[in-house]
């Protein structure tokens, strides 16, 4: 039947049923939540054409005492990224949602002024005008000149998707978290530092009008004293006081909790810093223990000056920067680990989430992962990714949940978080209130939640952002912990709403909006007192994480179907995504690249003789036109338009959009000697590869896309690449051979992505080499560039070469030649085929590392079988285990001739990378088969 | 999609270019080694390789020092430095059973005119020897060094029976287990004694130049004290140098000479049991295809090694391969051009199988098969000096046995080449559980393997592992 097309064109699907396939259901940890209007036809990136920036960026902003909110730098600090977009109105929204209690002063019963040890405030705010939306971290620095010794200020992550700021909440929270963290601690020392100055000037003074006094007291020894010797007198005592004062704040600072700044690296001099000192109590206030304080100010080279009487406070003088406050090293490290963020949550939100379960999925695969990954970077991420995943209560998850670092249940419980993140307001209001208490509270509120009411409250926020003009909506925030010596602190928040307000309006849809800010919902806060700290610090994202279930049960009610998944290794289900029904056969190769499940297919029909500039291929929703070839269509870009005047055409394409400077730069490189400029929707939406965490990300990413450029020029132009790419991935070594090292070394980058690799060291590749090779290179390389030269060293390494020629195939790059065995499977045809219409370098990468995945789990089943490799009863005979083996490759694998082979290379690989006690000890073993070679010519 | 194929599989151009070459194509089906393992210690010639167990070896060349092996890992063990010049003879000495000592014994000599008793060790045990100049090296095994000889020893024996070694350089010396010098001949000749064995009833023979030395080691008796090395016959059968001599059964030995000369000795009374000195005729009904070569250089006739089983004695003559059966007295088969320049070691498998290394880099794995044919003309061993040369002329007194009733012929077909040294393969070494080792001038020590058996060892040791992790788990 399928053999008829023409009938088939004209059957319905649903007519076509006879043997419903029953496709295994995606585990739950590969769901990622489909875009939710998707139905409605609204295309997943079409906000972005409302905000006036071509791309997420941070911004730092202060509320400075002075001139009132301000930003103050951006990452990346590049005008074009913001655009026309106005930060000084962005950064009076921002400031003006702080929650935290950064009160410092004379709390009222206690003499003396207390610092906070404020906890950050994690809020998420909306300027649906603007179309921006923040995830807003907001923190408190101290400064002795400033006024109540506190300046705050904030870091917002800017993106023109909510969404991304939702699901990505709790991972920005937790990398912003780290960023503050550095900050706080430089500017605690430098805090320190300052007071201790302060402590040498005032001690100075004491010193200096004692003596004036003494001088007075001399000069008159009436018994009464002159107006000017109490006058003496009283500024003496204010200095005394004053001194008492800053003692106490120096203690105050030097006990900051120390336990806080365990696990962030960055801060680890700061806890050196303070190893020695005993944590005191903040409440401390015993002036007899100034003493001790003496210690710690025996800075060296300091000449204390006078200070004057009159308080200094004055509006002309000049504030410290941000660099001031903080340690400059301090401050560096705080802009690296922003520039981190920044790289690490670039890109589109499916993408994000997409890499971010890939990332987790390969993490499990120990066994298998070694093979085509890129090491180095997975280890990176992973430890990222610990960092970033809190820890999670077991017994809040889910027995069957097999992920335990997977970042999907936080992506899920997004909702979850709206919904706690509202009750906890009221915890806030009601510091007092013990914690048991706190969750006594909690318990009814949670209770009293339909997670239906939820759901629109949050559908709400999608539908009605649109036309909320003005208004700014606080869409989440997390705790705003304050350090409280004693409850007194409460009376004097200074938070610009009420959290009850905040609460009413999250439940009531944002109708009462009257201030036109709209907070959404609010994080649990929690009063953080340093004595008790552990009891009372239940972290809110395990708070958050005790709503998994609720919340993703929401959000897959949302969702309604599941996305097909790109990169899933199953067998058999490649060949069945939903759109293969009547794709044509040259797309059906491919099933296992991403592009196939986006594209439309009517287009891909008409694309079926693979002609190089065929339009690009639609979205299955009504497609917004990206490209700039589509403008014309696009109604949505018109909006855009005026903000990205002044962007070459290439950066209107959305994931440049997205993409970073250099990114950009790149890309237009790669157009530039790429076959074509078209470039499909499918592919830019998943052009991101994985550039999270790690810092070199852009170079690495960088060299994917120009290798699979260049792979994918190869597979284009050479009609024998299926033999040469078999050579590789059956660990034959591959020498090519040219006279231009450019060349030479371009190609052999673009095929290495095709060798497996021996274990966690670097890939067995050598780029370029000149002199005659010898057996033991084959053995250690499996990928070789060399030097065609006419010399007579030349002649002898081409002689080397055909005598080694059983160990090698040989690609002529000058004479467009390929001596290698025969190759007649179907496994290279898959990964590279000559008519794919993947355009894209970093498209076909992840084309090749999905099919490779999939080989990658053959191979694995194929090594782990016990009863293929080890006689089943007694003493049987090998044959039998032979045509065990043979008949699991061929029957259960699907492997036809020569992919058999593939797999028993990577089997190989994989038992000697298991059986290794020291990974990467022992090389392996040169392999190889007696067949003969072929000469392919163009 | 566009591919043309051209032309078949090619052979190996350094091969392809000898026409009488017997060579084989890629295609190497009965070849059983798939993997290979190249071992590097040595910077210069590796000259040796000798067994000590069932899964160590030593190496040891040009560049003065032993390394040893694991077979099968392929793992260096023990790196031996002690000589400053070339080895030029290795042999081991075997534990006595009575010793509690498991230790084995390599004694190596060296052009520097010293010969190094070292200690192979079980890597637990490191014993000590008590006696001489002790030289101590990195890895703390003692090693005991012998420096009085006044001429590079070019080759060691051992006699298990009495419990003496033996060096043989410009004279003959006997020495024990200690290292005491039990006794020695007066010089024998410059170019010293280049081989030598051990036969029954107290003998060596030792071969200097062209003659075979047959000397009585006499052992200390109540009637005189002191060992004592007397020569009792001189054997001047060769016309040239004799490049090889062992003793292939408890009846004969065997002596290889430079020109060709292959003879059997009986053992017992050091008579010539039979003779071939003709390897270079052509003998068509073997080789039909191939051309006659006129002008052959004697070195192509040189024998340089042999090897023998129950049946047949393999010589490597020059370039090629000789089967001689011992009890039909004639050679039953051979490869004229074996490999493309002299071969230089051969060794029998048990399963008929023959294998060769050469000069020119290669190392061929041979096939002993039965011709079934019908009855063809004999071997003409009695044509030679038609193309001989003035000095191998005197050949009367050889019997010449053509044996017309002999319809049985075989053949040597190569059914796999090995390729992997840059440079001449010196020697091998063949494991039955490991594979072979060979050596090689490129300073080179290639381990081949059987490819399949190796996977399954691997792929067992994979469920081993898995099973002492507990993460084997059986279905029903």
């Amino acid at each position: 039947m399928i053999s008829a097309p023409d009938v088939v064109a004209f059957t319905k699907e649903d007519e076509y049923e006879e043997e419903p396939y029953n496709e295994p259901a995606l585990p739950e940890e590969y769901s990622v939540p489909l875009f939710p209007f998707a139905s409605q036809g609204a295309n997943p990136w079409s906000k972005l054409s409302g905000a006036k920036f071509s791309r997420d960026f941070i911004l730092i902003s202060e509320f400075s005492e002075q001139v009132g909110p301000q930003p103050l730098l951006t990452i990346p600090n590049d005008t074009k990224v913001f655009g026309t977009f106005d930060l000084n109105y962005f950064s009076l929204r921002i400031m003006s949602v702080d929650y935290q209690a950064s009160f410092v002063g004379h709390p009222p019963g206690s003499a003396y002024p207390k610092l906070n040890f404020v906890e950050d405030s994690k809020v998420v705010l909306g300027d649906s005008k603007e179309g921006a939306f923040a995830y807003v971290h907001h923190l408190t620095l101290y400064d002795l000149e400033a006024r109540g010794f506190v300046r705050p200020f904030c870091m917002a992550y800017i993106s023109a998707d909510q969404h991304k700021i939702m699901q990505q909440f709790q991972e920005l929270s937790a990398e912003f978290s780290k960023a503050s963290e550095c900050l706080k601690t430089g500017n605690r020392k430098a805090f320190a530092g300052e007071l201790e100055k302060k402590l040498k000037d005032l001690d100075y003074t004491r010193t200096v009008l004692h003596m004036e006094t003494e001088i007075q007291k001399k000069a008159n020894d009436k018994g009464f004293y002159s107006s000017q010797a109490i006058e003496k007198a009283n500024e003496l005592a204010s200095v005394e006081k004053s001194i008492i004062e800053h003692q106490d704040l120096l203690k105050q600072i030097r006990s900051y909790p120390r336990r806080k700044s365990k696990g962030s690296d960055l801060c680890s001099r700061e806890t050196e810093y303070t190893q020695d000192r005993p944590s005191q109590a903040a409440t401390t206030s015993d002036p007899e223990e100034s003493a001790d304080t003496d210690r710690y100010t025996c800075r060296p080279a300091y000449t204390p000056k006078l200070i004057k009487a009159k308080s200094t406070k004055c509006f002309d003088k000049k504030l410290k920067t941000l660099e001031e406050l903080c340690d400059t090293d301090y401050f560096t490290q705080t802009l690296a680990q922003l520039s981190h963020i920044e790289r690490m949550f670039r890109g589109d939100l499916c993408y994000l989430l997409t890499s971010q379960i890939d990332r987790a999925l390969l993490k499990q695969q120990h066994v298998t992962n070694f093979l085509f990954e890129d090491f180095a970077e997975a280890d990176d991420r992973a430890v990222v990714r610990q960092e970033s995943a809190p820890a999670e209560p077991s017994q809040d998850r889910p027995p069957s949940r097999s992920l335990e670092k997977c970042p999907i249940p936080q992506v899920l419980i997004s909702m979850g978080s709206y919904r706690s993140s509202v009750e906890s307001v009221l915890i806030k209001m009601e510091q007092e209130l013990g914690d048991e208490e706190y969750k006594e509270v909690e318990g009814t509120e949670s209770g009293s939640f339909d997670p239906q009411d939820n759901l629109d409250c949050l559908d709400m926020d999608m539908k009605g952002s649109i036309s909320s003009g003005e208004s700014i909506e606080v869409l989440g925030t997390e705790k705003a912990t304050s350090v409280l010596s004693k409850s007194d602190s409460l009376g004097s928040l200074t938070v610009p709403l009420s959290p009850q307000v905040v609460r009413s309006k999250a439940v009531s849809h944002r109708t009462i909006s009257e201030d036109s800010i709209e907070v959404l919902s609010t994080c649990p806060s929690e009063a953080l007192i340093p004595d008790d700290f552990k009891a009372s610090y239940p972290s809110a994202i395990n708070e958050e994480e005790s709503y998994a279930d609720d919340g993703k049960g929401a959000i897959h009610f949302q969702v309604g179907t599941s996305p097909p998944e790109p990169g899933e290794a199953e067998e058999g289900s490649v060949e069945n995504t939903p759109l293969q029904t009547d794709a044509s056969c040259c797309i059906g190769k491919e099933t296992g690249g991403p592009q196939v499940p986006l594209s439309s297919p009517a287009l891909t029909l008409s694309d079926e003789e693979g002609v190089v500039s065929t339009p690009p291929q639609r979205s299955r929703q009504k497609d917004q036109g990206f490209h700039v070839d589509f403008a014309m269509e696009n109604s949505n870009l018109s909006s855009r338009d005026h903000s990205s005047e002044g962007f070459p055409a290439y950066e209107l394409d959305p994931s440049h959009l997205l993409a970073s400077q250099d990114d950009s730069k790149t890309s237009l490189d790669d157009y530039s000697d790429s076959t074509s400029c078209v470039s499909s929707v499918a592919s830019t939406s998943s052009d991101r590869m994985p550039s999270s965490a790690h810092p070199t990300g852009p170079s690495s990413e960088r060299h994917k896309k120009r290798a699979g450029q260049n792979a994918l020029k190869f597979i284009r132009q050479y009609p024998f690449a299926h033999p040469a790419i078999y050579s590789l991935l059956s660990g034959r070594t591959l020498v090519v051979l040219g006279e231009e090292e450019a060349m030479v070394r371009k190609l052999v980058t673009a095929l290495s992505i095709f060798v497996p690799n021996y274990g966690c060291c670097a890939k067995p590749v050598k780029h370029w080499v000149s002199s005659p090779l010898h057996i033991s290179d084959f053995q250690k390389w499996k990928l070789i560039g060399l030097q065609r030269a006419v010399s007579p060293a030349g002649t002898g390494a081409l002689h080397a070469l055909s005598r080694y020629s059983r160990y090698t195939s040989v690609l002529d790059l000058d004479r467009k030649t390929l001596r290698c065995p025969l190759y007649r499977g179907t496994l290279v045809p898959r990964l590279a085929d000559r008519r794919t219409h993947i355009r894209r370098g970093s498209t076909y990468y992840m084309h090749v590392q999905s099919v490779l995945a999939q080989l990658c789990a053959k191979a694995f089943l194929y090594t782990f079988c016990h009863h293929l490799h080890l006689p089943t009863r007694g003493r049987e005979a090998e044959a039998a285990a032979a045509s065990r083996q043979a008949s699991f490759l061929q029957l259960s694998l699907g492997l036809v001739n020569e992919d058999v082979k593939v797999v028993q290379y990577l089997a190989e690989l994989l038992r000697l990378h298991y059986t290794q006690e020291h990974p990467g000890a022992i090389q392996p073993t040169l392999r190889f088969d007696y067949v003969p070679s072929f000469l392919y010519k163009i | 999609m566009l591919r043309w194929l051209i032309g078949g599989g090619r052979e190996p151009q350094g091969l392809a270019e000898k026409s009488p070459l017997q060579t084989i194509g890629e295609e190497q089906t009965q070849n059983p080694y798939t993997e290979l393992l190249v071992l590097k210690a040595h910077h210069d010639i590796v000259r040796f390789l000798v067994q000590l167990d069932d899964y160590r070896f030593a190496s040891a060349g040009d560049d003065g020092i032993v390394v040893v092996w694991n077979a099968q890992t392929g793992e260096k063990l023990l790196e031996l430095n002690g000589h400053t010049q070339k080895i030029t003879a290795i042999i081991t000495l075997p534990s006595l059973e009575a010793c509690e000592e498991k230790n084995q014994l390599i004694l190596t000599a060296s052009a520097d005119r010293t010969v190094i008793i070292s200690l192979n060790p079980e890597p637990s045990e490191i014993a000590m020897v008590t006696k001489g100049p002790v030289w101590d090296c990195d890895t703390g095994r003692q090693v005991q060094k012998v420096s009085c000889f006044q001429s590079t020893v070019k080759c060691l024996a051992v006699l298990r029976r009495l419990d003496v070694w033996l060096s043989g350089g410009n004279d003959l010396c006997m020495w024990n287990r200690k290292l005491d010098l039990l006794c020695k001949t007066s010089h024998l000749s410059d170019t010293g004694i280049s081989a030598l064995i051990e036969i029954p009833k107290n003998c060596v023979v030792a071969a200097v130049g062209k003659e075979l030395i047959i000397f009585r080691l006499v052992a200390p008796t109540e009637g005189s004290l002191g060992w004592d090395i007397l020569e009792v016959k001189r054997l001047l059968d060769h016309q040239d140098n004799i490049l090889s001599l062992v003793n292939v059964n408890d009846l004969s030995f065997v002596t290889g000479s430079h020109v060709g000369e292959l003879i059997i000795w009986d053992i017992l009374d050091w008579t010539v049991q039979a003779c071939e000195h003709n390897f270079w005729d052509p003998s068509p009904q073997l080789d039909t295809q191939q051309e006659i070569k006129l002008c052959q250089k004697p070195n192509d006739v040189s024998i340089h090694h042999f090897t023998w089983d129950e049946e047949n004695i393999f010589v490597a003559v020059g370039r090629g391969l000789y089967v001689y059966n011992l009890q039909m007295k004639r050679v039953i088969a051979c490869q004229k051009t074996a490999h493309d320049s002299s071969v230089l070691h051969v060794a029998k498998l048990p399963n008929r199988q023959l294998i060769s290394c050469s000069e020119d880099g290669s190392v061929r794995i041979w096939e002993l098969r039965e011709k079934q044919q019908l009855a063809a003309e004999p071997v003409p061993t009695g044509f030679f000096n038609m193309w001989g040369f003035g000095r191998v002329n005197k050949q009367a007194s050889h019997p010449v046995k053509k044996q017309q009733e002999n319809a049985i012929l075989f053949s040597l077909e190569l059914i796999g080449d090995l390729i992997g040294h840059s440079s001449s393969v010196e020697m091998f070494l063949y494991f039955e559980d490991h594979g072979l080792v060979t050596c090689s001038a490129d300073h080179l020590i290639i381990l081949w393997k059987n490819g399949e058996r190796e996977s399954g060892l691997r792929s067992l040791k994979l469920f081993q592992k898995l099973e002492e992790n507990g993460d084997l788990y059986l279905a029903v």
